[in-house]
């Protein structure tokens, strides 16, 4: 089958499913996941047939698969939809359709199918006691739709297409933070995303407009695959600080990513995110949406770079996501080191890897960026899913011993690598490809070739400020490994922790595959100064996307031993401050580091900044403003006022007008009439004489009348 | 003046003063009395306008028929006039004065009527006999009044009888007639 | 001799007496005394006009004598009625007998 149609019908069995689900199969838990895994089985497998032939073709770059339809007419043209697969949105379909489908899995497992519903089990609250999650079938339609609205973005041809997508995942995004909308925490959690997300939105859409206006397409690649009108946005000045038309055009797209990949300053919403279930988690944050930012950008490093090339100065623009992806960097990753939430770590890590991916694109490492994307798309993944069952455990032990312990909570764990074996190691490769360990994590040839860029361009801010987050990366991840599993259970609950269901083991399974295996596709030719023959297929692959082909970096020894040192380090260091953890004993950084831990710990402050700035105004603007004293005050005052003025007018009407004239009237003729009567019978007096003597009278004078004028 | 019109006018004053007196009296009986010579005067005067036979009719059947009959009903009634009031009701003024108009008026029309102001008794044309005979044929004569006559004996007939029914007693006593 | 207006005028004037009778006297057998007056009046005018006018046709006489059934028949049922009233509310007093008063 030509890979054009193939790709057209790749986002479609999980539409299906999500309304399958909903409109008709949605009492039967089981009837429901089988759709949803078989809907996405069969994406997966269209996805993966096109990616083979996609690696397959030479010069993908130039001739990629491409087909649309004319869809919108328009008043100079018609606009047109269609898909699209060059080498990044190759290897993007490739992770997103792995890590969908292994999540997809996970997810039956985590959900508990198999056990019974527990009766005290409420739908939109977590179940307590291992009970299977009593809205089951809709978490599967709501993932379904996601993946829909995922695997639409990226198989799209143009800006709005994928814009489309982006607000689809939005929407889920959103309704599956607050999947258990029972929990106040949960609710105030899916809208903050939602209104965060939303604000980097707004930005986007002005750039979408914008680069509309100006080109007349949004089409990839009459955009960006096009010299010409590359090299005409790139001449154009815009006004906006001295960057051209391009240049700004490029920044307002960031602020998409920087919102949607919870980036500084928008970065408030992904903590609090982790009030979903963990795939959620997996999927949303990790894998395939805050992806879809760095997706964005780089897609668009050609408007984001115009005007810049190899080995020269940044652009404005370019400075910009780079300052704000190293910055990110770091800043997440000292958060990190304070929390003690399991999922909290891995928040603040997948903000700060973010980070680093943004910051390569800031740079012009193009392929570094993509590169990273896919690797970590694949540990992170597996280190939420691996947490998911972390937590599934403790909430077992937690259930056993009737504590009442948090079950995420990392000091109350340890141990765990007894009861856990599988989780174990897999969450122990996941970490280490997060660290960059050496070698046989895909994790470190990507991070290695972003700090090699910005050491070979010079950018010694970047590379320093990459490296040091590197190091506390390293950190944060043994702390974190190290608190879980390794030394002695720390609670009962702990103690009484045991292995997860094979659906939830061997998605785990294959992600470690691919957290230690991804990265070899990437290693430098000239690696470690051996002329290994293999040339980088990763990088030939994907820089084909781009009108100029990258040059491939000279290998450089500092960068490497840099980056080494300090994964190495992060790791010892991590490991010997957490080893002996006892249970009920502080964190041992606590008192050290004093005012900086908690500064870390209460993450700078930042939520309460932005409630202070933004969020209080607009209640007050809210529920004061429009609703009290507009809504109620002038708009229902002016409504009561109305009826009041009718009523009195009704009333003085009545009152004036109706009882004293028409009733009056009315009134006035009965009451004649009666008093006419009245007076007039007693006439009828019953005595004859008095007849008689009237009867006579009037004859009398009747009589007299006639005979005197005698008419 | 002749001795005619002396005798017609002592009759005359006899009877409306009678006339006067029966409706002035207070005492029935009196009333009653007063009204036999008011029809006695009458009959007179029949007799001085040469009709005989009503003269003699009406001494029968006023005075000696209706008079008694009406003394026999004030005797019937005769319980309640011991605490009577007035003899006459409210209104009499009213009365007066409609009696004065009808007669003041009557009066203006026979003024108006010249003829009669100076009308005189022609003699009568037969005897009086023969006038009587002449009267019984005319009640008689189918060609002339036999049907007012036969008539007025039906009438007589339905008061006799209407007269009897009205005055009987009633069987048991009336309802709203116990107490009393 | 005896002019016909000196018998109208005695009978006007006796038929105004009893018409006072009738519509002044209280007592319902005074009324009817009254009543008798009027037709005695009346006929007393009949056979004023028979004399003067007409006396060769009888017509007049036999009006007289119709009245004169007419007058009997009348005041016999008339005192009938009396009685009767006065046997079901024990008045005779006219303004009493006022049943269909308003």
């Amino acid at each position: 089958m030509r890979p054009e149609l193939l790709t057209w019908l790749i986002p479609l069995p999980p539409i299906l499913a999500f309304f399958v689900i909903v409109l008709l199969t949605n009492r039967s838990n089981r009837l429901s996941h089988s759709i949803a895994i078989g809907a996405m089985l069969a994406s997966w497998g269209m996805a993966m047939a096109v990616f083979w032939q996609a690696i397959t073709t030479e010069h993908l770059g130039e001739n990629p698969f491409a087909a649309s339809l004319p869809w919108l007419p328009t008043g100079g043209g018609v606009l047109r939809f269609g898909v699209l697969i060059d080498p990044l949105s190759a290897i993007t379909l490739f992770f997103v359709a792995w890590t969908c489908l292994a999540i997809f899995v996970y997810s039956v497992g985590y959900h508990n199918f198999g056990k019974q519903r527990d009766p005290e089990d409420r739908p939109g609250l977590p179940p307590r006691a291992g009970g299977i999650e009593p809205m089951y079938a809709r978490f599967f339609a709501f993932i379904s739709l996601f993946a829909f609205g995922m695997l639409t973005l990226v198989v799209s041809d143009n800006l709005l297409l994928l814009f489309i997508g982006w607000e689809i995942m939005g929407l889920c995004s959103y309704l599956l933070i607050g999947f258990w909308y029972g929990k106040d925490s949960a609710r105030r959690a899916m809208v903050k995303a939602f209104i965060t997300t939303r604000v980097g939105d707004v930005f986007m859409l002005l750039g979408i407009a914008y680069l509309y206006s100006a080109t007349g397409t949004l089409n990839y690649r009459e955009i960006l695959f096009n010299e010409d009108v590359l090299a005409q946005l790139a001449a154009a000045p815009s006004g906006v600080l001295g960057m051209s038309t391009a240049g700004l055009i490029g920044l307002l797209l960031f602020l998409g990513t920087v919102g949607k990949s919870a980036q500084w300053p928008l970065h408030v919403w992904l903590p609090d995110a982790m009030e979903g279930p963990t795939p959620v988690s997996a999927m949303i944050h990790a894998a395939t949406m805050v992806s879809a930012g760095v997706y964005l950008a780089v897609r668009f490093f050609p408007l984001l770079s115009a005007g810049w090339h190899e080995g020269g100065p940044l652009t404005t623009t370019m400075t910009v996501v780079a300052f704000i992806g190293a910055f990110t960097a770091l800043f997440a990753a000292t958060i990190a080191i304070a929390q003690k939430d399991v999922k909290r770590v891995l928040a603040y890590s997948t903000i700060s890897q973010l980070g680093y991916m943004v910051a390569a694109v800031g740079i012009g490492a193009y392929v570094a960026a993509a590169f990273h994307l896919v690797t970590h798309a694949f540990f992170k993944a597996l280190l939420f899913l691996g947490s998911g069952s972390v937590i599934h455990g403790m909430e077992h032990g937690v259930h056993k011993t009737h504590a009442h312990v948090d079950a995420q909570d990392m000091f109350n764990m340890g141990g765990l690598r007894k009861k856990m074996p599988i989780t174990f190691v897999t969450f122990t490769i996941g970490g280490l490809a997060l660290s960059g360990f050496p070698l046989v994590t895909a994790g470190f040839w990507s991070k290695d070739e972003i700090l090699a860029d910005a050491f070979a361009n010079g950018h010694l801010a970047v590379f320093l400020t990459l490296a040091l987050a590197a190091l506390l990366t390293a950190f944060y991840t043994m702390r974190q490994i190290t608190l879980t599993f390794l030394g002695q259970p720390r609670t009962e609950a702990a103690k009484h922790a045991h292995e997860s269901v094979w659906t939830m083991t061997a998605p785990l399974v294959v992600l470690a595959v691919f957290a230690v295996a991804a990265g070899w596709v990437g290693i430098p030719e000239g690696f470690l100064g051996l002329r290994l023959g293999i040339p980088n297929w990763f990088h030939d692959f994907v820089g084909g996307t781009l009108l100029e082909h990258p040059p491939a970096l000279a290998f450089n020894w500092i960068p490497l031993l840099t980056s080494v040192a300090v994964a190495s380090l992060g790791l010892l260091i991590g490991w010997l401050v957490y080893r002996r953890q006892a249970a009920g004993a502080p964190d041992p950084l606590e008192k050290p580091l004093g005012a900086v831990y908690t500064a870390w710990k209460k993450k700078y402050g930042f939520d309460e900044l932005y409630d202070f700035l933004f969020v209080r105004p607009l209640y007050w603007l809210a529920e004061t403003f429009t609703y009290r004293w507009i809504d109620r005050g002038v708009i229902d005052g002016f409504l009561h006022g109305v009826a009041a003025l009718a009523l009195r007018f009704g009333a003085a009407f009545r009152n004036y007008f109706d009882k004293p004239v028409v009733n009056g009237f009315g009134d006035l003729v009965g009451e004649t009439t009666k008093r006419a009567g009245r007076t007039f019978r007693s006439l009828q007096t019953g005595r004859v004489q008095q007849y008689l003597i009237v009867g006579l009278v009037f004859s009398g004078l009747l009589l007299s009348y006639i005979l005197l004028f005698q008419p | 003046m002749t001795a005619m019109q002396i005798v017609f006018l002592v009759i005359g004053a006899a009877t409306l003063l009678g006339g006067v007196m029966v409706v002035v009296s207070r005492n029935l009986i009196h009333a009653a009395l007063w009204l036999i010579l008011s029809l006695a005067g009458v009959a007179a005067l029949f007799v001085l306008l040469e009709a005989g036979l009503l003269a003699v009719v009406q001494v029968a059947v006023y005075i000696g028929a209706i008079a008694i009959l009406i003394i026999f009903a004030v005797m019937l009634t005769r319980r309640v006039m011991a605490d009577s009031g007035p003899a006459a009701n409210p209104n009499w003024w009213a009365a007066a004065l409609a009696a004065l108009m009808i007669f003041a008026g009557l009066v203006v029309v026979f003024m108006q009527l010249p003829a009669l102001g100076a009308a005189q008794a022609a003699p009568l044309a037969g005897d009086p006999e023969v006038l009587v005979e002449d009267l019984g044929r005319a009640l008689v004569d189918v060609d002339r009044y036999v049907v007012p006559f036969e008539v007025a004996s039906v009438l007589l007939l339905a008061a006799l009888i209407g007269a009897v029914v009205v005055a009987r007693p009633p069987e048991e006593p009336l309802p709203g007639e116990e107490g009393r | 001799m005896i002019p016909l207006t000196w018998y109208l005028l005695l009978a006007a004037g006796l038929f105004c007496v009893g018409l006072y009778g009738v519509l002044a006297r209280r007592n319902a057998v005074a009324i009817l005394m009254g009543i008798e007056l009027m037709l005695n009046a009346v006929n007393l005018n009949l056979v004023a006009f028979w004399r003067y006018i007409t006396p060769t046709v009888i017509a007049g006489q036999v009006f007289a004598v119709i009245v004169f059934a007419v007058a009997a028949s009348e005041a016999a049922v008339g005192l009938a009625l009396i009685i009767s009233i006065y046997r079901r509310r024990s008045t005779v007093v006219a303004d009493e007998i006022n049943m269909l008063k308003w």
